[in-house]
């Protein structure tokens, strides 16, 4: 099963080639670590996909495999070696490596949406203006991103209660609701969502898949990391595996994993 | 990178649109010490760049070099004027170049009695910007002097009062609100939330996200705190003995930065 629709997928992707919204060509990521003795570390390379609208990709693989480094690269958080990640932004490709940073973040504003594992707290503000504050970047009235805010919030379950609250003190599966409701509130036409539903309950995760069943059905190219077998049934048509690069390390033979690495939070 | 397909992306950013400012080649030297050289960059509209680094890194330099405190020994400093023509900062006339001081530009410094009048009242300090720029209805200066306050989250009540009576929170927000007033569209500002408690930075810190971002202010900001370049800023660029190492998207710099110096200054934050 897992084979046959990883040969679907392949071939989907020539014939869907002209129509995608994200495009992975040749991707290469390397760590160089400097502050551990220059450890040079592969994770990505040759790296190509192709996604269109209305499709779902599943990253699948082992744990430190890489997953979370696709998703960053794909966000233009991480800085791939070379390669090139082309999204469809405004009938445009634009290539995020090497991208100048206001065109990534123009990117990022109204064409490409990310749900990150964790939720980065910014101190005082809300949890109703951190989830309509996407909205109101793209010219949306602040009465309207509040409304349609508060409607996911309803839909996600945070009591209206905590609506005036900071998130900082939420518990985590109210912070990872807040983080997806703050990436869903846009019908963004790409999404990068990484593990969305990993310390959900059974009703939100229900939500949450119909979330994502929602924005593929308006058209949204979606890829994604979910170790919930029965979510990633539900919500992807295709799997892209991500296999554990070779450790190419000059100065040291040292088993580090890619995954202890990934991203340093402030 | 020259498939037709991918020329510029995003419409708006595309095309005859210049920077607001552009800075090439600067270098600065006290007596044959070099203290900044060879920084280049662009700032456009509407972006936060937060210039990184230890101090004595040149960040302090380089922000009263091109905010024209300071006279650089090479390079070129140009700026977008009103009327849409790029010109180069050393050449304007000293009329004009106060004009911008007063008006388009704002300087925040670390220390807000570098940047207030601490012997008149709260309200003048804000006022005197104002009045450089020609309003003379006194009525009217109050009125937007206290909405100012307001703005910032001071006691309008305590317009009359001097700054010395405020707390060093409070002072800050005073300079910022002095800052404003007049609507300028570049803000260069030296370590902002420096001298306060934790609490009274995230205060400030997320009154000046707001600030910035309904005002479409273009930023120049100084910090060595990582934390705060993650919050307020677009882009980063991160100096180390006078030189810029490495520049790139904010995230991108604090969460995958490329040079050993960058790793190093990342790897140094104590978690919270």
């Amino acid at each position: 099963m897992n084979q046959a629709t990883e040969n679907e997928a392949r071939g989907a992707m020539t014939a869907k080639e002209a129509t995608a919204i994200i495009q992975v060509r040749n991707l290469h990521k390397a760590f160089t670590l400097h502050t551990q003795g220059g450890i040079k570390l592969n994770v990505l390379s040759s790296m190509n996909l192709s996604v269109a609208s209305g499709d779902c990709v599943a990253l699948t693989g082992p744990s430190g495999a890489g997953k979370s480094t696709v998703l960053r690269c794909l966000y233009g958080n991480y800085l791939p070696q070379s390669g090139e990640i082309l999204i469809r932004h405004k009938g445009r490709n634009v290539n995020l490596v090497g991208g100048e940073p206001r065109d990534i973040l123009a990117v990022r504003r109204e064409t490409l949406g990310y749900v990150s594992q964790f939720l980065r707290v910014i101190p005082r503000v809300s949890a109703l203006d951190l989830v309509s504050e996407p909205l109101r970047a793209l010219g949306v009235s602040s009465n309207t991103a509040r409304d349609r805010a508060a409607a996911l919030l309803t839909r996600l379950r945070i009591p209206e209660r905590h609506w005036s609250l900071a998130p900082a003190t939420f518990s985590g599966g109210e912070q990872q609701r807040i983080n997806i409701a703050r990436t869903m509130v846009v019908d963004y036409p790409a999404l990068l969502l990484d593990e969305p539903t990993a310390s959900l309950d059974a009703g939100n995760r229900r939500t949450v898949i119909d979330l994502i069943l929602d924005a593929r059905g308006r058209g949204a190219a979606i890829v994604g990391i979910f170790h919930d077998e029965e979510v990633r049934d539900a919500v992807c048509n295709l799997r892209h595996p991500v296999k554990i690069p070779e450790l190419m390390s000059p100065g040291s033979e040292d088993t580090m994993e890619p995954g202890e690495i990934q991203g340093v939070a402030l | 990178m020259s498939r037709p397909d991918q020329l510029q992306p995003s419409g708006q950013t595309s095309g005859a649109e210049q920077p607001l400012l552009r800075v090439t080649g600067l270098a600065k030297s006290y007596d044959g010490f070099s203290a900044c050289r060879n920084v280049s960059f662009d700032l456009w509209p509407g972006e936060i760049l937060a210039v990184v680094g230890e101090s004595g890194s040149g960040k302090t330099t380089l922000l009263k070099c091109i905010s024209a405190q300071l006279a650089n020994d090479a390079g070129r400093i140009e700026y977008l004027m009103r009327d849409g023509v790029l010109r180069d900062v050393q050449e304007l006339s000293e009329a004009e170049r106060r004009f911008l001081m007063r008006t388009d530009w704002g300087f925040v410094h670390q220390n807000p009695r570098e940047g207030l009048r601490m012997s008149v009242s709260a309200g003048a300090n804000i006022a005197e910007r104002m009045i450089a720029v020609g309003a003379r209805n006194f009525g009217r200066i109050r009125a937007t002097a206290t909405d100012w306050m307001d703005r910032v989250e001071l006691d309008p009540q305590r317009v009359d009062h001097q700054p010395r009576t405020f707390s060093g929170g409070m002072q800050q927000r005073l300079q910022i609100a002095r800052n404003l007033v007049t609507h300028p569209r570049l803000m260069f500002m030296d370590e902002p939330t420096g001298g306060l408690d934790v609490s009274v930075q995230a205060r400030l810190l997320d009154l000046l996200r707001g600030l910035v971002a309904g005002m479409q202010l273009s930023v120049v900001l100084v910090t060595h705190d990582l934390a705060v370049a993650r919050l307020l800023s677009h882009r980063i660029m991160v100096m180390q003995g006078g030189e810029v190492v490495e520049t790139g998207l904010t995230d991108q710099v604090l969460d995958d930065p490329q040079h050993p110096y960058s790793q190093m200054l990342v790897s140094s934050i104590l978690p919270a």
